[in-house]
């Protein structure tokens, strides 16, 4: 397993924990922290698993997934979204918006893992 | 369906009898037989010119009351309640019947509509300031993904198996960090929930509004001050508030008034020139009313007073009904405050002033002076209990005081305070996970 991760994640001791654990599996990671050029980022990096915080300087995840599911290099990545809020309706605009999973914080590191492993093409 | 002008009868005899005038007696004034009133009062006749200005003078009405019936408001109001309403099937195409034939039902259903969309609106206000007050979202976010870099880094510390050393003291430092983080967050955060800020402004419930106005004044009203009529003071401060706010302010301004009569400023700040802010001196020489003085402390600009104090105002139940917190002794924005608080014991031994030192949790030590009294509201109760409210003023620990004892330890209110093995705590803290 040697695929490649973008984390996009304004926290940066959240960034460095999840690099560690994924890095520790055999990804390849990198790593951004603001929300403004991330969708370049991400087709720049061409990322097969994308981790995607909602409250980013900038621009919200929300705002940044909708515009790769409108992209058709980047319609069918896998994303995986992460945020503080847990309720109902935040599901519903993480999937409205095109997240492949959500998970809130506080999320464990084999949450992570497991997530990842799951959305990473065979 | 009839037409609104063939009502005018109706609405004679509607206003007759709440009136409580017969029929007889009403045509005799009007200058016609019963029977005629009769026919007039059941929509068989016709009625105008003279005999309608006589019979609307009898009665004491506007004349176009009786015949134009409900006004165009109320006729549209009906129809938005009916319409809010769509399978209650309320008969539309008699609405000007129904309020023509019971103005004060109409008026009623009308009335409590609008109060129904107030209420609906209040609620939307508060439910959207839950979910969206951005300081409050912020600071959980914040908080949230500190927890989980926290949480992260400690899980791969926890793992069994070796870590490079340089990844083991950079996670340790980041935990470090984070931490820190989390407890200046968490701070913040208690902060905000205190009432010792500016951030009331965006009010809700009546008593916020009053408490907004009150701070935004400096709980000072120079009107009043200089025997300025209370209506002038409520026309400045009570700008933009709602009307049960402003109901509340009226009752402030006027006891405010009351106190500024029975105190004028310029005979009590030589007082408190002299004597400070210790209610009993002030209490013994001015023979005014320790509650009183407190009011009157509370009230003075800092050019009088250097040394602000705060005042809590609670009344039987202990719902605190007016707030001046100080910043080493701030007040609960929402609901009760630390039931440990003299405020409350007051209650519990009415007409005795409690004084004595406190300090609250969370204030690095700095201790505030407090007197308390419960009094009695409305004066003397015959054959019945009186109820009673009680006051609380805060002050700067008194300097000259030798052998001062050892100050109480209390809280703002449960949920920020961390006092342990408390017995009036009556709900978890944030702060602790055991509670």
């Amino acid at each position: 397993m040697a695929g490649h991760v973008l984390v996009i994640e304004d926290e940066p001791n959240i960034i460095e924990a999840i690099s560690f654990i994924l890095s520790r599996e055999g990804w390849h990671v990198a790593t951004h922290s603001n929300g403004e050029d991330a969708a370049e980022i991400v087709r720049s990096r061409a990322p097969d698993v994308l981790i995607l915080d909602v409250m980013l300087p900038g621009r919200s995840g929300y705002d940044i997934l909708r515009e790769l599911r409108g992209d058709a290099a980047t319609e069918n990545l896998p994303v995986l979204m992460l945020t503080a809020r847990g309720q109902s309706k935040d599901r519903e605009m993480a999937e409205r918006a095109g997240a492949s999973r959500f998970m809130t914080k506080p999320f464990s590191n084999a949450e992570v893992l497991e997530a990842v492993r799951a959305l990473a093409p065979a | 369906m009839l037409a609104r002008d063939t009502l005018t009868g109706s609405r004679i005899r509607e206003r007759r009898v709440a009136q409580g005038i017969k029929q007889a007696d009403l045509a005799r004034e009007a200058g016609i037989s019963a029977s005629y009133l009769n026919l007039i009062e059941h929509n068989r006749r016709r009625i105008g010119g003279k005999l309608l200005l006589d019979i609307a003078e009898v009665l004491s009405v506007e004349p176009a009351l009786l015949t134009e019936g409900a006004g165009a408001a109320l006729i549209a109001s009906l129809r938005e309640t009916a319409s809010d309403i769509p399978q209650a099937n309320a008969e539309l195409d008699r609405v000007d019947e129904f309020a023509g034939r019971f103005p004060g039902w109409a008026q009623l259903l009308s009335d409590c509509r609008q109060r129904i969309t107030a209420l609906e609106r209040n609620v939307e206000t508060l439910t959207d300031r839950m979910t969206h007050d951005p300081h409050l979202a912020t600071s959980l976010h914040e908080m949230l993904s500190t927890v989980t870099a926290i949480r992260s880094a400690a899980s791969i510390l926890a793992e069994p198996g070796e870590i490079d050393p340089d990844w083991q003291a950079r996670f340790h430092r980041n935990i470090y960090e984070d931490s820190a983080r989390l407890a200046e967050t968490s701070r913040g955060l208690v902060t905000y929930l205190e009432a010792d800020d500016e951030t009331a402004t965006e009010t809700g419930a009546p008593q916020e509004e009053l408490d907004a106005v009150l701070e935004a004044a400096g709980h000072h009203v120079p009107e009043l001050e200089r025997g300025a009529p209370e209506q002038q003071a409520l026309e400045r401060l009570g700008k933009g508030l709602s009307a049960a706010a402003r109901g509340l302010l009226q009752a402030w301004l006027h006891r405010y008034a009351v106190d500024a009569m029975a105190l004028p400023i310029e005979h009590f700040a030589p007082l408190t020139e002299r004597f400070g802010s210790d209610v009993a001196v002030l209490a013994r020489s001015s023979g005014a009313e320790p509650t009183r003085i407190m009011r009157r402390l509370a009230a003075m600009p800092t050019d009088i007073l250097p040394d602000p104090v705060g005042l809590a105002i609670c009344d039987a139940s202990g719902v605190l009904s007016y707030r001046k917190p100080l910043p080493d002794f701030p007040m609960p924005r929402f609901g009760a405050a630390c039931p440990l608080w003299p405020l409350y014991r007051a209650l519990n031994r009415p007409m005795v002033m409690l004084s004595l030192p406190l300090v609250q949790q969370g204030r690095a030590g700095v201790g505030v002076w407090a007197e308390a009294l419960a009094t009695p509201i409305g004066g003397i109760a015959v054959n019945s209990d009186p109820i009673f409210e009680a006051h609380m003023l805060v002050r700067p620990m008194p300097l000259d005081q030798d052998n001062l004892p050892i100050p109480e330890d209390v809280g703002l209110n449960c949920r920020v305070c961390s006092k342990p093995d408390c017995h009036g705590r009556r709900e978890p803290s944030i702060l602790t996970s055991s509670g």
